[in-house]
């Protein structure tokens, strides 16, 4: 495994910052302070999780006034796919879509 | 940086479907029929409109209508710009539909990118949910 994707692995093995990233990625940016509300965690642990968040590019922050907002780099992930498998992946799906949509269709 | 010419892949997915190609090329040229299978979009059956693709993660692609021949070919830019080069993709989308027996057999085939732009938009078009639930079967291997 190269050099980026061990630490993104290593990053993301953690279910505590895991849980974060996935959360990021679900729901947007968010703050610290929210982030901290569902954590479970306490926000200097969540603000460590972060940092190495940030370190392996899966996370950006962005400070306005007093608070710090992050928000995912999904492309950050990008080293971990087999760009080939997931478009096929990606099409195969929206094909079913359109499949379906067709057999609603009025002739 | 090298100067050979960069290598281009392309993704191939054909399908038999029990449909009249005149219906097939409605779903694939009507704005709202498009955003029911594919993506939010304004695109118009012009060659040389240029539209974008708006995904559920947020993306957004930049297309241009490159081919137009109802009902048998419909072709497309589809790009993403990225500060970095490595994320920048540009690749084309070509739909091919052949009349049947039973329907029509349509072809897809995204080409253009280079390997280094392997990565880009794969996973995030596929859909965090299901790629984030692989991740964690591998991660659960690491350490």
């Amino acid at each position: 495994m190269d050099h980026a994707s061990d630490i993104l692995f290593r990053t993301l093995a953690d279910p505590t910052r895991r849980a974060l990233f996935e959360r990021l990625c679900r729901e947007g940016e968010q703050t610290v302070g929210a982030l901290t509300a569902l954590a479970g965690v306490s926000q200097p642990a969540v603000s460590k999780h972060l940092g190495l968040l940030k370190q392996a590019g899966l996370v950006q922050d962005r400070h306005e006034g007093r608070q710090t907002h992050y928000s995912a780099r999904v492309e950050a992930l990008a080293p971990l796919n087999d760009w080939t498998r997931e478009m096929g992946a990606f099409w195969a799906a929206r094909l079913d879509r359109f499949e379906d949509l067709l057999n609603r269709m009025d002739q | 940086m090298t100067a050979a010419e960069p290598q281009t892949r392309s993704v191939v997915v054909e399908r038999d479907i029990a449909h009249p190609p005149e219906k097939l090329w409605r779903a694939l040229t009507q704005p709202h029929l498009i955003a029911e299978w594919l993506m939010n979009n304004d695109f118009q059956p012009a060659v040389g409109h240029r539209f974008t693709l708006r995904g559920e993660w947020g993306g957004v692609l930049d297309c241009e209508v490159l081919a137009l021949e109802p009902p048998h070919t419909l072709s497309y830019s589809w790009n993403h710009s990225h500060e970095d080069p490595a994320f920048d993709l540009r690749s084309v989308v070509t739909f091919t539909l052949t009349p049947t027996d039973g329907g029509t057999h349509l072809r897809m085939e995204q080409s253009g990118f280079r390997p280094t732009q392997k990565q880009a938009l794969g996973g995030a078009l596929h859909g965090w949910t299901g790629f984030l639930a692989r991740l964690e079967q591998l991660v659960a291997k690491v350490d």
